[in-house]
């Protein structure tokens, strides 16, 4: 009786996953023989795990290996979105303890389903298989489902948390059609594989692969929140726990941008005149929807939401312009918006009372003179958020958009701007609203644990640091690009 | 050593960071001076690390270019964070971190118990470190971030007494006006930026870059609209005419500010950008004719408003103006070198003296206090007779004072001399050169006049201040007359190192060490040059000239204060109207609030009246009207309903697909 | 193309056919003598208390989804099991792994006390 043969695996490719995996199912494990009050100690083992991986993935930067018989891939590009994930996560479980022991919901099942969540995110940037994609965008979605509903003794959660799995159980059937158009159209999942057959002309008929192109791309866009697939965004940022709420509006983004950009620039160059042409009306509505739609908001976490709707549209414009300036502009403005996005997210949690009260925009008033640190920090992630130089923000910016301009989309890129001005408005309300109105309130149960002050720190230095000097990162994101 | 530049500015960015965030809880003043102090200190230290490695150098191996870290990198656009040392910006740092110190020393006791004392060391840390980016920038970008940096701390020192509305004035006209020259700095950039671009493909604002390419630049043209945007970036930094009437104002701010920022460092930028340009400068020879001749004016009417100004500081401060102008003459006349060492001698007697007055200032300042008199502590009318109360700060008064006179052998004779004899000499602009001569000439009258002047009137006759308190006028403390000490010495021997090769009983250490930097803009400037050989007795001639000169200036002043006390007021009647207008400034500020201000002013109302507000608040307005509009009917799509979503989703794929397939 | 998917469409059509075929064929052809035993809610031959129409406890859905999830665990044994021999050391340490992932779940959901009744 012969053996199967077992096709190559390459182990060390997954290493990252697998520690993450193995962290995560360990503090499950963990968390059933822990007291109550002793959760949060969960958070400091994952954010340890998280370092461990941070680490393990630094190995590979640079050499860029493949296993699973070319199922997935450990390169630049995939590394560099899977430090995005990583730091994104680990400030975000940060943040996390002192939000659910005011909430009253602190089971410590929600850091091993964060790390899960981006293990998720992890194999959907490395897939080069559309299972695989598949794959991670599953084990992502089914633990966010969970996550957005963890609160659940709030009605608002319970609300995120179903919509966002009607919804996105409803996106995932277009990804998964569009998929299986392709594998009919080319006979593969590959993503190289589908190239090649895209490229030689071997496919059953061209109107398929693009069908099952066009109805990928609605899957991505669902993730990604860009419009008209974003009417989930704001009711599940708003419903969601805080943390979540900051957790969800980075990684999982990224994580739909890293394999949207795969997909699309790897398997299906040859379309690229029929997608840069989607993407250019889905950028376009994306940015003015959101911008447009946040000018109005009074609720600063849905403020947010429209925001990060219409952050989402900015890299699509980089993303239409598919050139080297474009998506290294991706790489690096997505980087920054962790930073940002979640320093802003965190100033909400500190401002906010139990039952998610406290998060309107007449409840920052006089907000920068009670705590004139935290008003500065939030001053600096707005600015950043509003792209005004010397913040990150702005440089990431201005290379998505030079992308555009240098790709010949000067229209997009002025829409673009445009938008970015209108932004503008939103963000300096929360800020006009923190100096310029008499406080109401005393904020004085704004409590700085460690915890937060370690958040906010990396985040300012995050958005600071990259913002004055912007060379090393881009250098790495340069590196990091799929061309 | 070389490698560690970039420890230079990173100690008073620490020191800054430290007060800045930390300095309201420390309290402590002796640990925020200290801290200040010492971040200073450390880069001095660090910046003789250099200067001694760049004399072990061979000469033309003294240029170091240090990348820290990459910058910005945008199509062809490259600038790096990177720092340039060579002979010219070692002696800047040397000067900056060296009188810096002493300054930042002298504070601790000047400021003490002063309210916001963190603040004032945060401020002047800031400050040194802009300075020495300024100094040390290896790129135009770098240098302008310096630039806008010393700006700024230059803004918030002047107006450290912010509850005074005077101050917060002062610093205001002083940003804006510096803010007119920045234009200038950044439009003369682009302009060489875009021209090497644009036609030999150079892009480039590194200096290093632009010297090698410089033998492109055609002579004037190009360069001299460049340059002359460059000079107008220098006459607001430097208070050169038309924009030199911020800096009297700038006495507002706290004295060591005065002595370190508009006096030492800051105001010497624009000399040094000229400096570390001579190769584009030199190309432009009309551009030169302009320094020369804005530097030689600005030499002589500043110097004569100095002699009508009863308020110490402001004497002082027309003073670092008139002088200024000398280093600008210097420059017009192609004499780089003199003109930095003009501003490193200028650096020790002008800080002293400022530090002597602030030590002044201090004692009258207790002693009018402690009787609870409300005069003038800084009014010069009100002293007299001080050398018995305070003889060190008198004494390194005193030698300053002859210094910045040009009395051999103190420092300033031989830059000040150095400048005048070039400026006769130089082959650069025939005949106007003898004009500047002249002008140079009666402004250094001008100078000995006014300033013995002022030391007549502060320390010697008898006291004037109110007999109440004359008992506790005192001698300041150490701390404050240590670095009089320190930078009186300098003033006096300072000079030597740079002895006129006529002389020659030592080599002119001084020329010899700037001779690579300005090499290039020397052999460019041949190229027009009418060379003249000079005699030997002729500047024997002149050198003596200018000591007799310096000598009919003290001696007026002499007679005016000292002899024939009568006389000032006698002369006052018998010209009002003289006196009146240099007493007034010329009613140059006036001027200007009649040709500018005002008329900025009444055209921004009726702007901001019939244009602003009808039309572009009204096109503003509309459009936001409208785009809330736009946004509400947005805001009422998304109903909640999952149903919905999930429908507009559908659409949304329909649609898609549809025009794909039908297109 | 779609050629290949003729025998797929067939057997949907046989399908519906047999399906639909087979209750209007019954209620056509079959007797119908109605009595109230009959038509009683069929509960494994015991008599029925109360309304078939009422809210089950929450614990049966969390019991049934329990039982899916391990009850793939056997699906999957089974063909490993089939061919255990051919997959080798290689495909024991990968049910293994399994197995541990899905031994973990079992804890904690046993200490999580979702196999307890009350």
């Amino acid at each position: 009786m012969e053996t199967i043969a077992i096709p190559a695996i390459n182990m060390s490719v997954i290493a990252p996953e697998m520690i993450l995996s193995v962290v995560a199912m360990a503090l499950l494990l963990i968390n059933v023989f822990v007291k109550n009050e002793q959760k949060g100690y969960l958070g400091y083992l994952s954010i340890a795990g998280i370092l461990v991986t941070l680490y393990s993935l630094t190995i590979g930067w640079g050499a860029p290996q493949d296993g699973f018989s070319g199922s997935v891939v450990q390169d630049n590009f995939a590394i560099f979105f899977k430090g995005i994930f990583l730091v994104s996560a680990a400030m975000s479980i940060l943040i996390t303890d002192q939000y659910l022991q005011r909430e009253g919901c602190n089971q410590g099942e929600v850091y091993p389903l964060m790390l899960f969540a981006t293990v998720g995110m992890m194999l959907m940037a490395s897939g080069t298989d559309l299972m695989t994609i598949f794959l991670g965008l599953e084990v992502l979605s089914v633990s966010l489902y969970v996550l957005a509903g963890f609160n659940r003794g709030s009605i608002r959660s319970n609300e995120a948390g179903l919509k966002y799995f009607l919804l996105g159980a409803f996106s995932t059937g277009f990804l998964l059609y569009g998929m299986a158009l392709t594998y009919g159209a080319t006979g593969t999942t590959k993503v190289v594989k589908i190239a090649a057959a895209a490229q030689s002309g071997m496919v059953s008929s061209n109107l398929m692969l693009v069908a099952g192109m066009l109805l990928m791309a609605t899957g991505f866009a669902f993730k990604v929140a860009a419009a008209p697939f974003h009417m989930w965004t704001p009711d599940v940022y708003e419903g969601a726990p805080t943390p979540i709420t900051a957790f969800m509006s980075v990684g999982p983004k990224a994580a739909g941008f890293a394999a949207f950009l795969r997909v699309l620039l790897v398997a299906l160059p040859v379309f690229k005149a029929e997608w840069s042409s989607l993407l250019w009306v889905l950028a376009v509505l994306t940015m003015t929807v959101g911008n447009i739609t946040a000018l109005y908001q009074q609720n600063i976490k849905r403020m947010l939401a429209y925001s990060s709707i219409a952050h989402a549209g900015y890299i699509l414009v980089g993303f239409t312009a598919g050139n080297a300036v474009g998506t290294s502009g991706i790489l690096f403005y997505m980087l920054s918006y962790a930073f940002m996005n979640i320093g802003a997210f965190a100033v909400i949690i500190l401002v906010g009372k139990k039952g998610e009260e406290n998060n309107n925009l007449a409840d920052y008033a006089g907000f920068g003179y009670k705590h004139p640190a935290l008003g500065v920090a939030m001053c600096v992630f707005l600015f950043s958020l509003a792209g005004i130089p010397p913040a990150a923000g702005f440089v990431g910016k201005f290379y998505l958009f030079s992308g555009a301009i240098q790709a010949g989309y000067i229209w997009l890129a002025i829409i673009g701007v445009l938008n970015s001005a209108a932004s503008v408005y939103y963000y300096l309300r929360v800020m006009i609203y923190m100096y310029f109105k008499e406080p109401t309130e005393d904020f004085n149960w704004v409590r700085l644990s460690p915890a937060f002050i370690i958040c906010l720190i990396i985040a300012i230095a995050g958005v600071m640091i990259p913002g004055v000097v912007p060379g090393t990162i881009l250098e790495l994101a340069q590196k990091a690009i799929l061309m | 050593m070389l490698d560690n530049v970039w420890l230079i500015p990173l100690f008073p960015l620490i020191g800054f960071l430290i007060n800045g965030l930390f300095g309201k809880k420390i309290k402590n003043e002796g640990v925020i001076g200290g801290i200040g102090t010492l971040a200073i200190f450390c880069s001095f230290l660090v910046s003789c690390g250099i200067l001694m490695q760049l004399v072990g150098l061979p000469a033309e191996q003294r240029v170091f270019e240090k990348v820290i870290f990459p910058w910005i990198h945008a199509g062809n656009f490259k600038a790096d964070m990177a720092f340039l040392v060579d002979p010219l910006s070692a002696v800047m740092i040397m000067v900056v971190t060296g009188v810096g110190t002493l300054i930042h020393l002298y504070s601790i006791g000047y400021m003490h118990g002063e309210e916001g004392f963190y603040r004032f060391f945060a401020y002047l840390n800031l400050f040194c470190m802009s300075m020495l980016l300024l100094v040390l920038g290896a790129n135009m970008l770098v240098m302008f971030i310096g630039w806008e940096g010393v700006g700024l701390c230059s803004y918030l020192l002047i107006g450290y007494y912010f509850e005074k509305k005077s101050a917060g004035d002062a610093a205001k006209k002083a940003f804006v006006m510096n803010r007119v020259g920045d234009f200038g700095f950044l439009i003369g950039l682009f302009t060489l930026f875009w021209w090497f671009g644009s036609n030999h493909n150079i892009w480039t604002i590194n200096f290093m870059e632009i010297k090698a390419a410089s033998h492109l630049l055609p002579y004037g043209g190009v360069v001299t609209v460049a340059t002359l945007c460059f000079f107008l970036g220098a006459t607001g930094k430097s208070a050169q005419i038309p924009l030199y009437t911020w800096l009297p104002d700038a006495m507002e701010g706290p004295t060591p500010v005065s002595a370190l920022i508009h006096a030492a460092t800051m105001v010497t930028a624009g000399v040094y950008m000229i400096g570390r340009m001579s190769f584009v400068f030199i190309k432009a020879p009309e551009t030169m004719m302009v320094v020369a001749v804005v530097g030689a004016a600005t030499a002589l009417f500043a110097a004569t408003i100095g002699t009508a100004q009863n308020d110490i500081k402001r004497v002082l401060a027309y003073s670092t103006v008139s002088q200024l102008g000398f280093m600008f003459i210097a420059m017009g006349v192609g004499a780089f070198t003199g003109g930095i060492f003009h501003l490193m001698t200028h650096a020790f007697f002008k800080a002293c003296m400022f530090l002597g007055s602030g030590s002044v200032i201090h004692a009258m300042h207790h002693a009018l206090h402690h009787g609870h008199l409300h005069d003038d502590p800084q009014d010069m009318r009100n002293m007299g007779g001080l050398r018995k109360a305070m003889p060190i700060t008198f004494l390194t008064f005193f030698v300053s004072t002859f210094a910045i006179a040009g009395i051999p052998p103190l420092s300033g004779f031989f830059s000040k001399d150095e400048i005048l004899w070039q400026a006769f000499s130089n082959p650069y602009h025939g005949d106007l050169n003898k004009v500047v001569w002249a002008l140079g000439c009666i402004a250094a009258c001008f100078t000995a006049f006014y300033m013995f002047r002022l030391v007549f009137m502060t320390f010697f006759g008898e006291c004037r201040i109110n007999p109440k308190v004359k008992d506790h006028l005192h001698e300041s403390p150490l701390v404050i007359t240590i670095p009089l000490m320190v930078l009186g010495v300098l003033a006096a021997v300072g000079g030597f190192i740079g002895v006129p090769k006529l002389i020659g009983i030592l080599p002119n250490y001084f020329e010899h060490w700037l001779e690579p930097v300005f090499e290039l803009a020397n052999e460019y400037g041949k190229q027009y040059a009418h060379m003249h050989e000079h005699s030997h007795s002729l500047e024997w001639g002149l050198m003596g000239l200018s000591v007799v000169i310096a000598a009919i200036g003290i001696f007026i002043a002499f007679t005016m204060y000292m002899a024939n006390k009568s006389l000032p007021e006698k002369f006052t009647s018998a010209f009002p109207g003289l006196y009146r207008a240099v007493y007034n400034k010329w009613y140059i500020d006036e001027l200007y609030d009649f040709v500018f201000v005002n008329p900025c002013k009444s055209l921004g109302n009726l702007l901001w009246k019939g244009f602003d507000v009808v039309i572009v608040d009204g096109v503003v307005n509309g459009v936001a009207k409208l785009v809330m509009a736009f946004s509400a009917g947005l805001k009422g799509l998304q109903s909640g309903y999952v149903h919905n979503y999930a429908m507009g989703m559908a659409l949304g794929v329909v649609v898609i697909i549809a025009f794909y397939v039908f297109r | 193309m779609l050629g290949a998917y003729l025998p797929i469409i067939v057997l949907l059509v046989v399908a519906a056919c047999f399906g639909l075929g087979s209750v209007v064929v019954s209620s056509l052809v079959g007797q119908k003598k109605l009595s109230p035993v009959k038509l009683q809610p069929y509960e494994c031959g015991c008599e029925p208390v109360g309304s078939a129409q009422e809210r089950f406890s929450i614990k049966f859905y969390l019991i049934a989804m329990l039982f899916i999830l391990f009850d793939i665990e056997c699906v999957f044994l089974y063909p490993w099991a089939v061919l255990f021999k051919r997959l080798g050391v290689f495909g024991l340490i990968e049910m293994g792994v399994f197995v541990v992932i899905l031994f973990v779940g079992y804890i904690y959901v046993w200490k999580k006390g979702a196999l307890e009744w009350e």
